[in-house]
């Protein structure tokens, strides 16, 4: 098993803490895993990226130049980064701030208003944690347990409140992944 | 013990720390600067000095400072810092200082940019400042090995008395991955410097730090204890990593993260049947070249992979000694070789295509 995932769009979205999420559940998992992020010459509110590769073997290099799934949180991430997915890929998109549609067909796409069901859950920053929660259902990479697991370590204790809402978040996801399946 | 996700360059801090390195002194540039921000913060907490200097060339006079008193120091930089500090090297060595220099590189020369690259290899291992010298030049390939070389790095420094380089580069600085640490952090016993300038301590004279011979005869005898000491070095100290390498028709070399990319390559040929093998010097200084003759009676052919033109290919040809032909792999200016690539090469030198 080789997943390389790569998470992109604005500075500020959660993209490089929820591709850290996704290496410290693999690592709690026992797999392989390597996260990178883009440090390039970047400027606030300009675009972020992270490559997070989780694998049973050793993992050579931690680049992410081709995809198994990409995340795009926002419009020019889809622009970039559309051809780099592997064919037959997964691309995951927010829907609630991209109405770009994907213009290959040969990958799995899946549209997900992340940020809209965020809302109802009442808070906007666990946006990135629903299309997590749609990743996890979709590629079956790690548990949502890990994840949780994960959250108690990267969080400080006093964010700990935030984790039930941050569970609900990727349950929400994963849930609207199964039934997009179907 | 626990595991942890870590960054390359918190690593080397935390490494430096565990290793009982209590001073340092440095000066900001990217892909290095999360280290002097870890060390920032981390340095305070054991009692020990983060000093963020006005340059590179303040830093590194900074760690002879420390170094001459006694102390476990470093210092950190990227590529173009590194040039600015070759004339205090060279001063360190001299002056038989033990430090711990770090390079994360960057793609160059000149400014050059922020991307990953392994193009200061001449630098680092042919003697960067002038006179005649040697480093000891250790290259990590993982997150984990950088914590494990960090201890190496000072213990090595203070046997021989001597200034260590640690290189990197962008990727595996900037890199996160699983490390195994201990939950305590414990001091470990250093060995007591009488040679250092930390007060007379009951003896009659002085310990004088400095290195200037400007006898010509006691300059030529400096030089050949540093020599006669090298020897030694070479003789017990030098470090790599071999992989399927007992059979291997192909010989892929290269260190740091260009072996990390040969390592994979090396599984991916043996897959399609071509037998395929790695020496990854884990020591660039002193450089395995016993290892590469070994490989030389029964390999046919070599191949370098490195983020550069093409600079430890030299070392791996005068290793190998004409007896193999030894081919070159390389991307540069912060380029990173991609496995596919190198795996591509491989198959065009075994059907007798590259030359």
């Amino acid at each position: 098993m080789l997943q390389e995932i790569l998470i992109a769009g604005f500075g500020g979205q959660g993209v490089l803490s929820t591709g850290q999420l996704l290496a410290y559940a693999g690592m709690i998992e026992n797999k392989q895993v390597a996260w990178i992020p883009s440090y390039g010459p970047e400027m606030r509110g300009g675009t972020a990226n992270c490559g997070v590769t989780i694998s049973d073997e050793p993992i050579s290099s931690p680049l992410v130049t081709e995809p198994t799934t990409l995340i795009v949180m926002n419009r020019p991430s889809l622009d970039k980064f559309e051809k780099a997915v592997v064919p037959g890929g997964y691309i995951l998109i927010n829907s609630s701030l991209v109405d770009q549609k994907v213009k290959r067909d040969d990958v799995q796409v899946m549209e997900i208003p992340a940020n809209q069901i965020a809302e109802e859950l009442g808070n906007t920053k666990v946006a990135n944690n629903v299309i997590l929660g749609a990743l996890i259902e979709l590629t079956g990479i790690v548990s949502i347990e890990s994840v949780v697991e994960s959250l108690k370590k990267v969080l400080p204790p006093r964010r700990h409140n935030m984790i039930p809402v941050n569970q609900q978040a990727l349950e929400k996801g994963a849930q609207l992944a199964r039934e997009m399946k179907k | 013990m626990s595991k942890v996700l870590m960054k390359g360059n918190e690593a080397i801090g935390e490494g430096a720390i565990r290793a009982g390195c209590r001073h340092f002194f440095g000066y900001p540039i990217t892909p290095q600067s999360e280290l002097p921000h870890y060390l920032a913060k981390r340095m305070p907490e054991v009692g020990g000095v983060f000093l963020q200097a006005e340059s590179e060339t303040s830093s590194i006079n900074m760690v002879y400072g420390a170094a001459g008193a006694g102390f476990r120091v470093m210092t950190s930089s990227s590529s173009p810092g590194l040039s600015l500090m070759q004339e205090g090297i060279s001063y360190l060595v001299g002056a038989e200082l033990p430090c711990v220099i770090v390079n994360v590189m960057r793609g160059g020369p000149g400014l050059g940019n922020i991307a990953p690259a392994q193009s200061d290899y001449f630098q680092a291992v042919k003697g960067g400042g002038h006179g005649d010298y040697k480093l000891i030049v250790l290259a990590p390939a993982s997150v984990q090995e950088i914590i494990d070389l960090m201890q190496v790095a000072f213990d090595l420094g203070d046997k021989y008395r001597t200034p260590v380089m640690l290189v990197g580069d962008g990727i595996l600085g900037q890199m996160m991955e699983p490390v195994e640490l201990a939950d305590e952090v414990t001091v470990p016993e250093i060995a007591a410097k009488p040679w250092a300038a930390g007060g007379l301590q009951g003896r009659e004279k002085p310990n004088i730090i400095n290195s200037l011979y400007i006898v010509p005869e006691d300059c030529e005898e400096l030089n050949k204890k540093l020599f006669a000491k090298y020897d030694v070095i070479a003789a017990e100290e030098t470090r790599w990593e071999e992989y399927r390498l007992d059979d291997a028709e192909i010989v892929l070399t290269g260190f740091g993260t260009a072996a990390r990319i040969a390592k994979s390559v090396v599984d991916k040929a043996r897959a399609e049947g071509i037998k395929a093998g790695l020496i990854r010097p884990i020591t660039l200084w002193p450089f395995p070249s016993e290892v590469y003759a070994r490989a030389a009676e029964h390999a046919q052919k070599f191949l370098c992979i490195e983020m550069s033109m093409g600079q430890m290919l030299e070392d791996v040809r005068l290793a190998v000694n004409g007896k193999k032909p030894v081919h070159f792999y390389g991307r540069s200016g912060g380029m990173v070789p991609l496995a596919k690539d190198v795996l591509a090469e491989v198959k065009k030198i075994m059907a007798g295509g590259a030359e």
